[in-house]
């Protein structure tokens, strides 16, 4: 499936100086979508750490034409522009709704949920870095357990993260996939194949944040990776109800054996009070997990 | 050829916005506002009216569809009432700021807790300071005429408007409504001319974040920073006057019916007593002035149309020469008195208005007002004011108050 590397967009979107920290996973996943997704794009943004990425009015460290909105409302906001732009018989453009955890398994799952019930034509891809990281790392819905936060700082999240993708897959989409900007090319195709398919398409960003997660800047490609070497993070696309592994978690499904999550997990902050007993669960969610998505291939 | 036809206010107004023509309608039921949007979702499958229509999951959604598609470049229109306009709060506020031509209408009813389905203006009250024009109905046949007329303000001044009138009272109630033809509004309402869209052939990013100071663009221009943003907003509301008056001038000079620009007025010239409210409970005081009238007294009526801008140079002209003032409102500022009552005092502070106000909070949760009340609410504002009492005061009409 993979195009060659090299036959990446050359474009860039993204001009250097832009406002993320250094580091940001979604500075560089964001660089390879708007390569996929090239001219004919627009994007919309709630408030979130893309909206700062952005930059200050009046300069921007972008070429994309981008609309704000409201935290609640990405993908109604959307929905609004594929609604003016069919309304104006301009139907060549891909509209992407990109939101953080925040935006998409909290505030924004109302709006999200309708969008995709309408199956509005456009790409909802959410950026995950596990916290509202913008506002300085407070609980998310999307937050794992055993993860300090400022709204967790002493007894750590109880409870685990909210299956997303279970939920999107409930939607009936006919394009639902996981990318990590740790693997830029598989991330890429996804984005160019979610391109060229109608109606709503969900796309799934690991998203490694260095001051949210605690770890070294110089780190965020090596955290990515070992969130889909654990089994933590699974790269997949289910096209029409069709499940299949791609990338890395591919080449682990057919001869690979998982990353003990310790290794992860002792390498961020985060971690550092999560309990034995609780890192023991977490290592058999994520191998359960592993186990049902290596049966689904198979089927 | 105009066809006259007895219709609900829900119908007027589907009618109006089918003239109007817009690209994108979203919208989300609520009573009383549900036979406008059902109105308009049959014109659209039925192919009477060409335009995307968004069945969206709340009313903060279906703001924001408006928004975003307005955005892009297309005229759009939405409907609520009640809770749904208070759900759409955060967005009244991201539509003005952005300076978009969003029309919608509010079919006023009264808000919770505790429910009430029934009509009184709390909702748009209460959402006066998000930056919207508002204009308040008094008929049917106003509705259809203002919706067209919102058009044309909101798409010249961007900002966006609020057509309000109350539900039930005129929304579920049939009177005869004239229907312009379409060559007539398209004559006053040419297709909308967006001074900015969202596009890849010019990438913006729109909305972005502002600092407090004025910053410099890549080419060194200092730039507006967000105070001058919302100076500029303020400004558009000043403009606005002229420009909702010209809309229902020139809308008159076409259709031949003018309900008035910022205010209307009813036998108004001689009047010592004046009555005063925004919608159908001034078209009911205007039957109140008829018995008063009747009985010797000299009363006229005063209408708000428009709300936000608020009409001040025209209300001082028209009730310089009132000697007592009574107003009828159906909304309330808690812990101070009714909102005309407040703008209309300081719309009169200063000036040679020196009559007492009687504000009278009626008809909350849909309690009838009738004319009867009106008339005697009146009577005994101009009695007490004739022996002398000169204070303002707040009274809850038809309402139990006591222990």
């Amino acid at each position: 499936m993979h195009e060659n590397i090299f036959k990446i967009n050359e474009k860039e979107y993204i001009l250097p100086g832009s406002r993320a920290c250094q580091g940001c996973g979604l500075a560089l996943a964001y660089r390879y979508i708007l390569k996929a997704l090239r001219e004919n794009t627009i994007v919309a943004i709630p408030p979130s750490c893309l909206c700062v990425l952005h930059g200050l009015y009046p300069t921007t460290s972008t070429i994309v034409p981008a609309l704000n909105t409201t935290f609640a409302s990405n993908a109604a906001s959307a929905s609004g522009i594929v609604a003016g732009l069919n309304a104006l018989n301009k139907t060549d453009m891909t509209v992407l709704a990109l939101s953080g955890d925040g935006g998409t398994y909290d505030i924004g799952l109302q709006s999200l949920s309708g969008a995709a019930e309408r199956n509005t034509d456009f790409i909802f891809a959410c950026y995950d870095n596990e916290g509202y990281m913008n506002t300085g790392t407070q609980r998310s819905g999307a937050t794992p357990m055993g993860a300090i936060t400022t709204t967790t700082p002493i007894l750590t999240k109880q409870e685990p993260k909210k299956d997303i993708l279970k939920i999107m897959e409930a939607h009936n989409l006919p394009y639902l996939a996981t990318v990590s900007p740790s693997y830029p090319a598989d991330l890429y195709d996804k984005f160019v194949k979610a391109k060229r398919i109608r109606g709503t398409r969900y796309i799934h960003i690991d998203t490694p944040c260095p001051p949210g997660w605690g770890f070294p800047t110089k780190n965020t490609v090596k955290i990515g990776k070992l969130a889909v070497e654990t089994g933590l993070f699974i790269l997949f696309e289910i096209e029409n109800g069709r499940f299949r592994f791609t990338g890395r978690s591919k080449t682990m499904a057919e001869r690979g054996k998982l990353v003990p999550l310790v290794n992860y997990v002792e390498r961020q902050e985060r971690f550092k009070k999560m309990s034995i007993e609780q890192l023991g669960k977490f290592q058999s969610s994520v191998n359960s997990r592993w186990n049902e998505c290596l049966k689904r291939a198979e089927g | 050829m105009n066809e006259v036809r007895i219709i609900t206010g829900n119908e007027a107004a589907a009618l109006a916005v089918k003239l109007a023509r817009p690209g994108v309608i979203a919208a989300y039921p609520i009573t009383p506002q549900t036979s406008l949007a059902e109105k308009l979702s049959e014109y659209v499958e039925r192919g009477d009216l060409k335009a995307e229509y968004v069945r969206v999951e709340s009313e903060h959604s279906s703001l924001t569809v408006c928004i975003s598609a307005s955005a892009v470049g297309a005229r759009v229109f939405t409907a609520t009432s009640s809770n749904g306009l208070l759900y759409m709060h955060e967005q009244l506020h991201w539509a003005a700021g952005s300076r978009l031509p969003v029309v919608m209408c509010c079919v006023n009813r009264g808000v919770g807790a505790p429910w009430s389905i029934f009509n009184d203006q709390q909702d748009s009250f209460s959402q006066r300071d998000t930056g919207w024009i508002q204009i308040y109905c008094r008929n049917n046949q106003e509705i259809l005429d203002t919706i067209i007329q919102a058009y044309r303000i909101a798409e010249e001044v961007y900002l966006p408007v609020m057509v309000c009138y109350d539900g039930f009272i005129l929304s579920h109630t049939m009177m005869p409504v004239e229907i312009p033809d379409t060559e007539m509004v398209e004559k006053f309402l040419p297709p909308y001319r967006p001074h900015t869209i969202l596009s890849p052939d010019n990438p913006k990013t729109i909305n972005p974040v502002f600092f407090p100071t004025r910053r410099k663009n890549s080419e060194g221009i200092l730039c507006d920073g967000y105070m001058e943003m919302r100076y500029k907003l303020q400004a558009a509301f000043e403009k606005s006057r002229e420009v909702i008056k010209t809309a229902s001038k020139e809308w008159a000079e076409l259709s031949g019916r003018n309900h008035g620009g910022m205010i209307w007025e009813y036998m108004t010239e001689d009047a010592e007593l004046i009555l005063t409210g925004m919608g159908s409970i001034a078209t009911e005081a205007t039957l109140a002035a008829d018995v008063l009238r009747a009985e010797g007294i000299r009363a006229g009526v005063v209408g708000i149309r428009a709300y936000r801008p608020f009409p001040k140079e025209e209300v001082v002209q028209a009730f310089r020469k009132a000697t007592a003032i009574a107003i009828f409102e159906k909304c309330i500022s808690y812990g101070y008195e009714g909102g005309v009552c407040s703008d209309l005092k300081a719309a009169f502070y200063g000036t040679d208005i020196k009559a007492p106000i009687h504000d009278y909070i009626a008809g909350l949760g849909g309690r009838d007002v009738k004319t009867g009340e009106i008339v005697d609410a009146a009577r005994a504002t101009l009695e007490t004011i004739r022996a002398g009492e000169t204070d303002n005061k707040t009274v809850w009409l038809n309402c139990h108050t006591g222990g």
